[in-house]
């Protein structure tokens, strides 16, 4: 097991290497000088930009510019923004928001979702599994900024329940209604997910066997009937945090949350190299150490799943 | 007359379905005593595990019951709440199920799983008793080292020791009456005499009354004192199980008497094909009737020609697999080890062993699906051993697999025509109006109509679309067929006529066969020559009579001794 942990987080290696090569090119061509956008109108000196440049290292060739980046991740230099705040304190102060943002969001769906696939499938044509699958496809087919504009305008303009916006710190109190919001696709994919699993495992013959064995339906369903429908929902569930930590643009953008998408959405548009490559770094490796656990967590939940290597 | 443990009137069973509602059990009356054994005999669709499962109400799906009473023990079970079944369930009626491999749930040890039975049936409580009591049931069941094998999942158990498990898990709260549907028809011959035996022996010595459900008449009548023989829905014919088999009255019944292949071989085996013995079953109408006369014609025609070219010669060929271990080393598995045989042209040879033999292996080596360790495989005198995928890919005109599972060799999405058409597709046969002939010439060789060219395999049932295998198999002339146990999964009857469709189509187009299977009657009735494997040896190789009269090896003899049936006394 401690082995193929190892093995799993050395692979992590070259994946890293390639995505922040790739995207600190993708930025570097990009269109524009970001050094005469920061002007605005005003037209700087040939010395003012000269000196910029060599503050920011633009005056050397690509290559040279990444390996300056990676050497300084060693020695935990990100560099700086343009606006001159150290990219590492930028990460410090956004990731929290979302990790806390993806976290609530995380847990309603979970409840959610799994409560009433559950319920749904246990109930497979009847009047309970028809409302919730009209439920879940009504979610699925709203888009995320609608649902969004019309729970913000209902909860926080009519009834103040929520404050609209998220205030200074973003406190958990004013993360609760973005949670809802990014929550709410992925509840009808875990509610269908599970309820697809849930029938299918109802008709397994271990169910059928744990019945005649003179188990009561109390404890048939969350042993033998749940347990064994969770290893998809797992799955999505896991991808879907990863989805969720790199950032819901929309959601931070329309609650003001000041969080990883947001932040990010800017640095792209201002062509900040080492901001742009920092926060994509830490966002693939919680990707795979995301993907990692989820791995891992199949053992748990399968015991015919062994890792060896 | 006091009344009879379990008492069955007039049942109804119904299931509904999209196109209505189907009766699936009509009118079925069954008496069955304290201490007593019943066998419910019939082909699958007879209704005899759907009356089997209506007693503690495991119906599947939408089936109900429609009608009728079931009584037991002096109580109504149709009326009972769910809760008053739940406590009937293990403590008064105990539950064997038929498939040992999908009734385990996969992800709970074994311990656990009977822990659990002996908890919800009061048996035992605390931990400690709960463990020690689940620990004693599994020893019953006759799992030796149950205390070192509780924290252990069900893949790490065999088919039989799993079905042990689930016997000893049915027997947990010592119940008056066990319900056992089909509970080895998945396993070896000789693990199923061995669990039978056992089973028999525990229900005799704590008085269990049994409800025995098995699609083989020899089985049943060996195992139970009593026989009820279901077809469609309704009992037709019913009364003490050596009357049945020796004077059976209903034509069903007569049918299937004639079929089992368990009785069958042994008739041949006694009469040796004698005439006398085909004028009998002549008389009764029998199916293997047939299957008897191109067996002794073809012996006579070999005696007449004498020896004829090999199509299939094995040398000294060995396989080795790596298998992992769970610190990361590998270690070799020699599923075949050493095995030299050959097969004339135009006649059958089987191989006979238990799963785990490497009968399989040699098969998928012969296809070339496996490459070989060691040593050649030949046909028609080409080498196999250092044949490259060109070569592989002109071999396989000669040579066709037929496998077991007519369910999974079919794609579901493709019509029939499509199916027995594609190898002519890939080898690219003729044009596409004569593939189409060459198919409904194919569809006529096995006796479908010709109607079958635009359906689906869902539509057919096992025996057509194992016909539809054979089919595909013959649909570019090859002279070798491998039958990977290509009838196991099929009912007797159909089996039977699968059986007869293969002797013809030796007959007409002269074909070689190589037949892997492990049951053994049926090697009786189509094979010229048998191959005994055991652990990846050849322990015994000979021609069929010699093999079955005289067997020359104890594991030999002790595979026939487990034919189901074999102490029977024939009436006939």
């Amino acid at each position: 097991m401690a082995r193929y942990i190892f093995f799993r987080l050395l692979q992590a290696i070259p994946v890293l290497l390639g995505t922040t090569l790739l995207i600190y090119f993708m930025v570097f061509a990009m269109p524009g000088d970001p050094i005469l956008a920061l002007f605005g109108d005003k037209t700087p000196t040939p010395a003012q930009l000269e000196a910029l440049r060599e503050q920011y290292h633009l005056n050397e060739p690509f290559i040279m510019q990444y390996l300056r980046f990676l050497g300084g991740i060693f020695v935990g230099d990100l560099g700086t923004t343009y606006s001159g705040q150290p990219v590492i304190s930028v990460l410090q102060s956004t990731f929290p928001v979302t990790l806390r943002l993806a976290l609530i969001a995380l847990i309603l769906e979970t409840v959610f979702g799994i409560g009433l696939g559950l319920l749904s499938g246990l109930r497979k044509g009847g009047a309970s599994d028809n409302i919730i699958l009209a439920f879940s496809l009504l979610l699925i087919s709203l888009p995320i900024f609608v649902i969004a504009f019309v729970l913000q305008y209902l909860l926080t303009f009519q009834t103040s329940i929520f404050r609209p916006t998220v205030g200074e710190g973003a406190p958990w109190g004013d993360l609760i209604l973005p949670g809802i919001v990014l929550a709410t696709a992925s509840v009808a994919q875990i509610i269908r997910l599970t309820r697809t699993s849930v029938i299918e495992t109802m008709g397994q013959d271990f169910v059928r066997t744990a019945y005649g064995k003179g188990l009561s339906r109390g404890r048939v369903i969350p042993v033998h009937i749940l347990r064994n429908s969770l290893i998809p929902v797992v799955t999505y569930i896991g991808t879907d945090l990863g989805v969720m930590m790199v950032g819901a643009t929309v959601t931070e953008g329309i609650f003001n949350v000041p969080g990883v998408g947001r932040t990010l959405f800017q640095a792209i548009k201002q062509s900040e190299g080492p901001t742009v490559v920092s926060f994509v770094t830490v966002m693939v490796l919680l990707y795979l150490i995301l993907n990692l656990l989820i791995d891992l967590l199949y053992a748990v939940l399968d015991p015919r799943i062994r890792y060896v290597k | 007359m006091t009344e009879p443990l379990l008492q069955i009137r007039d049942l109804e069973i119904a299931f509904k379905t999209q196109n209505g509602i189907v009766q699936a059990v009509r009118g079925v009356n069954l008496d069955l005593g304290a201490g007593e054994t019943l066998a419910i005999v019939g082909e699958s669709g007879s209704g005899k595990s759907t009356t089997a499962t209506s007693i503690i109400n495991l119906l599947p799906g939408t089936g109900h019951i429609t009608g009728g009473s079931i009584r037991f023990d002096g109580r109504e079970l149709t009326s009972l709440s769910r809760k008053e079944m739940e406590n009937i369930r293990g403590r008064e009626i105990g539950f064997v199920p038929q498939d040992p491999m999908s009734n385990l749930n996969p992800v709970w040890s074994i311990g656990f799983q009977v822990e659990e039975a002996v908890r919800a049936n009061g048996i035992a409580t605390g931990r400690k008793e709960v463990k020690k009591r689940a620990i004693e049931v599994l020893k019953e069941a006759g799992l030796a080292d149950a205390d070192r094998r509780m924290k252990q999942y069900p893949h790490q158990f065999s088919g039989g020791m799993r079905q042990r498990v689930l016997i000893g898990m049915g027997l947990a709260a010592n119940p008056k009456l066990l319900i056992a549907d089909e509970p080895t028809s998945a396993l070896d011959v000789t693990v199923q005499r061995v669990i039978l035996d056992h089973l028999e022996s525990l229900t005799q010595e704590l008085g269990t009354a049994v409800i025995f459900i098995t699609h083989d008449l020899g089985l049943a009548a060996e195992r139970a004192k009593h026989l009820v023989v279901m077809y469609k829905g309704r009992i037709v014919e019913a009364g003490p199980s050596v009357e049945i088999l020796q004077n059976p009255q209903h034509p069903y019944t007569k049918r299937l008497v004639a079929a089992a292949p368990s009785l069958a071989s042994r008739r041949i085996q006694s009469a040796d094909a004698q005439l006398a013995e085909l004028e009998v079953s002549t008389q009764t109408g029998t199916v293997d009737f047939d299957l008897v006369a191109a067996a002794a014609g073809r012996a006579e025609l070999k005696a007449k020609q004498g020896p004829r070219p090999n199509a299939i010669e094995v040398d000294d060929v060995t396989k080795v697999f790596k298998i992992r271990q769970g610190s990361g080393r590998a270690v070799d598995f020699t599923a075949v080890d050493k095995m030299s045989f050959a097969v004339e042209k135009g006649t059958t040879t089987a191989i006979v062993g238990e799963s785990g033999s490497g009968k399989s292996t040699i098969a998928r080596m012969l296809l070339g699906l496996e490459t070989i360790t060691s040593g050649d495989i030949r046909v028609d005198g080409e080498s196999l051993a250092g044949l490259d995928n060109k070569g592989l890919f002109k071999l396989r005109r000669k040579m066709q697999p037929v496998f077991q599972d007519p369910y999974g060799s079919l794609n579901p999405l493709q019509s029939i025509g499509n199916i027995i058409g594609e190898p002519l597709d890939v080898h690219k046969v003729g044009d596409s109006k004569s593939r189409r002939n060459r198919v409904n010439e194919l569809l006529d060789q096995v006796s479908l109509p010709k109607a079958m060219f635009g359906r689906y395999p869902n539509e057919l049932s096992g025996g057509q679309r194992q016909r539809v295998a054979i089919a595909r198999a013959l649909a570019l002339k090859p002279e070798i067929i491998v039958l990977d146990e290509a009838v196991s999964a099929l009912d007797v009857l159909v089996q039977a006529q699968v059986l007869q469709l293969l002797a013809e189509l030796q007959e007409e187009l002269e074909l070689t066969y190589l037949f892997i299977t492990h049951d053994l009657a049926v090697v009786r009735v189509i094979a010229d020559n048998v191959c005994v494997m055991e652990q990846g040896k050849l322990v015994e190789a000979a021609t069929t009579d010699e093999v079955f009269g005289n067997p020359k090896m104890e594991y030999t003899q002790r595979l026939l001794d487990a034919i189901p049936g074999s102490g029977i006394k024939m009436g006939l």
